[in-house]
């Protein structure tokens, strides 16, 4: 049967979000969307309050009866009710792991992708090598308390006794949940599979023990969906189950309830699978960055668990320092007053911008926390390390190898930013030009953002019915910015970029860039034939010195034409010509129309 | 009439105080419901295993970790001290014995013959949770804790570091604007807890330190300063287990900032009585703000909590503005226009329209306005 309807919650740590879509004339629509605060916390303690208040919300806004008392109506009656009823969740601090293997790089890497592939957020990784003395490890595990460990190591057949050396660390520090002191803690044993016997008999009375296949089971494979796939059920079955109110939500659920970064991961490979394309995707919220990518068919997550733009915002600006803040910030500032102000942002986190002055500081803050997680995100999503390869001479030519990364910027077809700053800038421009800043895309990106983030809901509608998803995403969530074109290569000042021919539905329009110029066109979301010739030594996705004839997409943006640099990309020492820079760059992209100039 | 909600901080007279206090893991709770206690008194206890040492048998004694078991000397669970010989190889023909002495005083835990490894455990680590406040048990937890009650005032501050901390409290400041500096701590404030005004200095909570002053409440303080007692930058807002001497709570905010004549003029009532206080801040979903405890053993009955409806501000209501360019300012609540209206920064928000109290009228997001109970 075609479902009709389907409503979605996000049980986030603060909002509840419920969307209600629905099928109409052959297509699925978002409808409405409600929210309503999350009620883990006391006084309530029940999250279904909040699911109940966030679903009322919507009902009130569609005029279609989904309740009857406190019962989702499913599946759909007529005018009432909906056909499914889905849910992700983070709310309660999300899921919190402690992942181990033998070599760090190794097998604590391939644990590591799976625990962040299925939603956790990684608070240590433990391995023989990495270089804590024993009583270290064992203090830290007393003291981390996470909600699960996944504990890999070795290849299949290969070392044993690094592995037991784990467990028996893991059975000295007999570790505590996090939530519940009445319950064993989930470890999930992932490793050689020689070694589940000896771990079976160190840390089956004391944990809850799952073994399934080895996370690693060659040096040249990786196998992560067995242990993702075990991380959900000992999540519903344990963290969700010790949360207050979930028994009753996942009684109402259609499908089990996701983590919500485990959801999002989900519609970006759907997306990048669906239209054969690189997309890099990125989540910035107040505590966390969430940061998403497929390159060459490979999935990987990374969260920066405090780079975020309210809780953990005075994190950023101790990570990134003063001066690289103060570089995106075209007037002067004091770093005292400055550091004062980002603290009682941090206290008092549900604050916003009012002046013009505070909202460019907060998005000087948000192009540092894109730009640190994006640096984490490259390190990690690598090929697999430790691989032993036969290079050809084409190979050779190729550079690839072991550990190197897979993300690359001139592949990069998509850049997706969601999360307030984001999707909340009062100009798209702004955010065009903080998720440019940030990631420095090269070549031809096509830029979008999530328009009420309600990615989640959608990642975990995808995993029970893709069209709707799909289509949902493509029509109702993303918001089409634009394609920012940006020629790589050394180049010396005043030195022509690029050479552009761009045929506008209406009009032709050609034009010369030069260094360090930002030029903005404005197109709309339709597909452009447009003719590319990058200047001396420079590249524009067509190798160096290669023009390119392709099509691309306007938006509600258009189409950026950044010219000041890619490998390197450099900001001005001098602190004026910095300023005016950033000024001309601002007038130019319309990002602050009211910026006094310098 | 049109309402909003706004975050805000307790500051009460008088009110039914809860406190939980629970164990780390469980053990002994000494207490019963009904009991009554003072500050001191240890409600629970356990002990936490104590640090453990991994000493790697089979390679100290040059043998195959399949032979680290009958090579041992102790059995598990056995008391061992420091020097004491372990393990001994068997050696050749009965000679050329290596031997293991123990590193430390304890138990030996386990043994391994996959790994070679002996996992000794140094003893348990005594762990006791006393009452904090006075009042009456109301409820225990078996093996967990307790929940103790009480009357008093409770006023929580913004932001704090260090733990619990308790003394007689002292405000030695004349007026809440004014900073507390070095000048104003004597000796005499030695175990205190000290109410300042609007800010101190780096070099002033240097010298309460030296005082031996037990905690100190300010307006504000500067964040470059806060990251210098801890010795790293505040990156989220989460402390409670620095060691640094006096707790410190800030009332206000970052910056050189009055503390709200509510909060000043209820502490200053109360100087001379003791207090509880803790510094333990969790700016997070479930946020945890630093708080004042000042118990009242004569319960009245008659205490006072806020409502939800008492943070909903309305027309005339008095508020405060928590973020730039008006941060600090007090003023009332003229209207709460219902429409989103555009700031300068060209957000869409939700806002009030503010009358300070010289008379100038500004349009403020609501988001931007905390309530002053009154």
């Amino acid at each position: 049967m075609e479902l009709r309807s389907i409503l979605a919650t996000d049980c986030g740590s603060t909002t509840t979000k419920a969307i209600l879509i629905e099928l109409v004339d052959g297509e699925y629509r978002l409808q409405v969307r409600g929210e309503a605060p999350t009620t883990v916390e006391a006084p309530f303690e029940d999250v279904t309050r909040g699911v109940l208040n966030a679903v009322g919300e919507v009902e009130e806004l569609s005029g279609r009866k989904l309740l009857d008392g406190e019962n989702i109506l499913t599946p759909q009656n007529g005018d009432e009710g909906v056909d499914i009823y889905v849910s992700t969740s983070s709310a309660g601090g999300g899921l919190q792991m402690m992942v181990g293997g033998v070599v760090k790089s190794m097998t604590g890497e391939s644990a590591q992708r799976a625990a962040l592939g299925a939603g956790a957020i990684v608070m240590d990784v433990l391995a023989s090598n990495d270089g804590r003395l024993y009583h270290e490890k064992v203090q830290r595990i007393r003291q981390l308390r996470p909600d699960m460990i996944l504990l890999s190591g070795g290849i299949d057949g290969g070392t044993v006794t690094h592995v037991v050396e784990l467990a028996e660390i893991l059975e000295a520090a007999n570790p505590k949940p996090r939530l519940g002191i009445n319950y064993k803690l989930p470890v999930i044993y992932a490793g050689n599979n020689k070694a589940a016997e000896p771990v079976h008999e160190r840390l089956s009375e004391i944990t809850d023990l799952i073994t399934v296949a080895n996370i690693r089971p060659t040096l040249e494979e990786e196998n992560l969906q067995p242990s993702r796939d075990k991380i959900h059920d000992l999540f519903m079955e344990h963290v969700m189950a010790q949360a207050p109110g979930y028994k009753k939500l996942m009684s109402w659920t259609d499908a089990p309830i996701m983590p919500t970064p485990g959801a999002v991961g989900e519609i970006i490979k759907k997306i990048a699978k669906a239209e054969n394309i690189e997309v890099v995707g990125v989540d910035i919220g107040g505590a966390t960055t969430d940061i998403f990518s497929v390159f060459q068919g490979q999935f990987n997550r990374t969260v920066s668990a405090n780079l975020g733009m309210s809780y953990s915002v005075c994190n950023v600006f101790a990570e990134s320092g003063f001066n690289n803040v103060a570089r995106w910030v075209p007037f002067d500032m004091d770093e005292a007053n400055l550091t004062n102000r980002i603290g009682n942002k941090m206290i008092r986190p549900t604050t916003v911008p009012q002046t013009l002055e505070a909202l460019i500081i907060e998005h000087a803050i948000a192009r540092e926390a894109l730009r640190l997680s994006f640096e984490q995100h490259k390190e990690f999503a690598v090929h697999l390390k430790g691989v032993q390869t036969e290079r050809t001479i084409s190979d050779a030519f190729e550079q690839t190898s072991s550990g190197e990364t897979l993300v690359n910027l001139m592949k990069l077809d998509m850049l997706v930013g969601s999360g307030g700053v984001l999707s909340h800038a009062p100009r798209r421009h702004q955010a065009a030009r903080m998720l440019i800043d940030a990631f420095l895309p090269e070549g031809i990106t096509q830029l979008a953002v999530d328009s009420i983030f309600m990615m989640p809901q959608l990642g975990i509608l995808s995993t029970i019915h893709p069209k709707a998803a799909v289509e949902v995403f493509e029509k109702d969530c993303l918001i089409r910015l634009g394609t920012c074109i940006a020629p790589v290569g050394k180049t010396k000042p005043d030195q022509a970029v690029l050479q552009y021919e761009i045929s506008l539905p209406n009009e032709k329009i050609d034009g010369e860039l030069l260094f360090g110029e930002l030029k903005l066109i404005s197109a709309p979301f339709e597909p452009i034939r447009i003719k590319l010739t990058p200047g001396k030594g420079l590249d524009i996705g067509a190798g160096k010195n290669e023009a390119l004839e392709t099509k691309v997409y306007g938006g509600v943006v258009g189409i950026i034409l950044d010219g000041r640099g890619r490998q390197p990309f450099n900001l001005s020492k001098e602190v004026k010509k910095r300023m005016q820079n950033l000024y001309r760059w601002s007038v130019a992209t319309n990002e602050y129309p009211q910026l006094e100039a310098v | 009439m049109s309402r909003s909600y706004t975050p805000g901080l307790k500051i009460l007279a008088r009110t039914k105080i809860s406190k939980k206090r629970q164990l780390p893991m469980k053990g002994v709770v000494h207490l019963k419901i009904g009991d009554k206690v003072k500050p001191d008194k240890v409600v629970a206890s356990t002990e936490i295993p104590g640090n453990v040492r991994m000493v790697n048998v089979a390679n100290k004694l040059n043998i195959e970790p399949e032979n680290v078991p009958e090579c041992m000397l102790v059995k598990l669970d056995e008391n061992i001290s420091k020097n004491q010989i372990i393990a001994e190889s068997k050696g050749i023909f009965g000679m050329f014995k290596s031997q293991l002495k123990s590193p430390i005083d304890g138990t030996l835990t386990s043994v391994s013959e996959v790994t070679g490894q002996a996992i000794l455990s140094e003893p348990p680590i005594p762990v006791e949770v006393d009452a904090y406040t006075s009042g009456t048990i109301t409820n225990v937890e078996i093996d967990e804790g307790v929940t103790i009650e009480t009357e008093g005032v409770l006023a929580q501050g913004i932001l704090g570091i260090g733990g619990e901390n308790r003394g007689i409290l002292e405000v030695v400041t004349t007026s809440p604007n004014d900073e507390l500096t070095a000048e104003m701590i004597q000796e005499s404030h030695k175990d205190k807890i000290l109410v300042g005004g609007s800010f101190l200095t780096m070099s002033t909570f240097k010298h309460a330190k030296e005082m031996g002053v037990s905690g100190i409440i300010s307006g504000g303080f500067d964040y470059l300063d806060l990251s210098k007692i801890l010795g790293y930058s505040l990156g989220v807002a989460i402390t409670g287990s620095e060691r640094i001497g006096p707790s410190l709570i800030i009332t206000e905010g970052f910056g050189r900032i009055g503390m709200a004549d509510r909060t000043y003029k209820l502490l200053s009532s109360n100087a001379g009585k003791f207090a509880a206080i803790n510094g333990s801040t969790q700016i997070r979903a479930g946020v945890i703000r630093p708080e004042i405890i000042i118990p009242n053993d004569k319960v009245s009955g008659d205490s006072s909590d806020y409502e939800e409806a008492d943070l909903a501000i309305s027309d005339g209501s008095l508020i405060r503005v928590i973020r730039a360019p008006y941060f600090g300012k007090v003023g009332k609540v003229r209207s709460l226009p219902p429409e989103l209206t555009k700031m300068e920064s060209e957000t869409m928000v939700r806002v009030a329209e503010i009358e300070f109290k010289d008379g100038s009228i500004e349009i403020i997001p609501r988001a931007n306005l905390e309530m002053i109970l009154t």
